[in-house]
């Protein structure tokens, strides 16, 4: 076999050996890297209630409540298969809209509720001009 | 391949792309952020700060496409011993780290006015960062030797290694909950509307012709560098 044949076998071998082991890792952090939870991803009877978390998901049509205070945020985080209801005293950012994404840093309370301490707002991969959104509102499009 | 392989052949096709390559792309970047800053309508959403795309993407692109040509010449260097496949990787490792900065910097600056952050530790832009300290460190170690033209075995390898990053870069926002979002472009199509995509065309064309503009600089650079001093080195043996 010529030495060049060698080398190349040898580097497709040590590419293969390499890839699988990024895999590997990548696989066995799976959740670990994830960057918040999703509402059905929390257990109801296990609610990581002893250290802080990110709770994300959509904002749930309709439910955005502001209390007497003028601070005070109620909004209800869904992600399709369950729903969190939440508290947030504060700023919310600019794109924090009903039907669109959210990231919520807090703590869960024993009652299921969960309490933020920070909002992020989340898009989604969507881009397109106003008058465009206007007309795809209106067909419903927009909601997916 | 080996056509190329005696760097005077080369020099003579990279001294005229130079200027080529670094006039279009800077007239296909300045017309591209034009059209973006001034041509597109604002995104629905995020209004007018949708425009920092037109850098960030691009940024992105060559960040990652930079390492993916650093792997590639690492494999031609250990397998062919391509004697400018050194020199190539050599010269693309530092614009690759500029353009990964450039990256994270619009991609912070972006992220305050819409997702109400500077920085989070998301997988996308966790790996992101991963892929400029993988920059360093390449830099690093191909300094490490005697060698200022190409670069060693042990950094070529190690840019075989680092590849590794970039399909997690990829499909970060994929595997796992990311702030930032999923893919727009994809094989399947574009969710940009076709108003906000089309800038992108010429900065991207444009950042990479002058990606590769600076890369044939810095690559014909290193080569007369590595001639004076073969030069010098004869002279003082005589």
């Amino acid at each position: 076999m010529k030495a060049k044949n060698q080398r190349l076998i040898l580097a497709l071998l040590a590419l293969a050996a390499v890839i699988g082991a990024g895999l590997l890792a990548v696989s066995g952090l799976k959740q670990e890297a994830a960057f918040f939870y999703a509402p059905g991803d929390v257990p109801k009877d296990d609610l990581p209630l002893d250290r802080a978390v990110r709770l994300g998901g959509m904002v749930k049509a309709g439910s955005i409540r502001h209390d007497a205070d003028g601070v005070t945020l109620r909004f209800v985080v869904t992600d399709g298969k369950a729903e969190v209801p939440v508290t947030f005293k504060g700023i919310a950012p600019d794109l924090f809209k009903e039907n669109s994404g959210v990231v919520a840093e807090g703590r869960f309370q024993a009652d299921g509720r969960f309490i933020a301490a920070n909002l992020l707002a989340k898009h989604d991969e969507k881009y397109m001009p106003p008058e465009l959104a206007g007309k795809m509102h209106k067909t419903g499009s927009l909601k997916q | 391949m080996h056509a190329y392989a005696n760097p005077a052949r080369f020099l003579k096709l990279a001294r005229p792309l130079t200027p080529v390559f670094l006039t279009l792309g800077a007239a296909l970047v300045l017309f591209g952020c034009y059209a973006g800053l001034v041509m597109t309508p604002p995104d629905y959403l995020q209004g007018d700060s949708v425009r920092i795309m037109y850098i960030h993407v691009p940024a992105a692109w060559l960040g990652m496409g930079g390492w993916s040509a650093i792997a590639i010449a690492s494999i031609t260097q250990l397998v062919w011993r391509h004697p400018l496949a050194g020199v190539a990787a050599r010269a693309i490792a530092m614009p690759g780290a500029l353009f990964t900065a450039i990256c994270l910097v619009t991609g912070s600056i972006w992220g305050r006015p819409t997702w109400g952050t500077w920085w989070e530790w998301d997988g996308r832009m966790t790996s992101m960062l991963v892929l400029l300290f993988l920059y360093f460190g390449y830099i690093a170690l191909s300094n490490a030797g005697d060698d200022r033209t190409s670069v060693s075995r042990a950094t070529a390898i190690f840019g075989i290694v680092g590849a590794v990053n970039l399909p997690i870069i990829n499909r970060s926002v994929v595997w796992w909950n990311s702030l930032h979002q999923g893919p727009s472009i994809t094989l399947k199509g574009s969710t940009i509307a076709p108003e906000l995509l089309w800038p992108l065309l010429p900065t991207v064309i444009g950042f990479s012709l002058l990606f590769g503009g600076i890369v044939l600089m810095r690559m014909r650079t290193n080569l007369a560098e590595a001639k004076r001093e073969a030069r010098l080195r004869r002279m003082a043996a005589a």
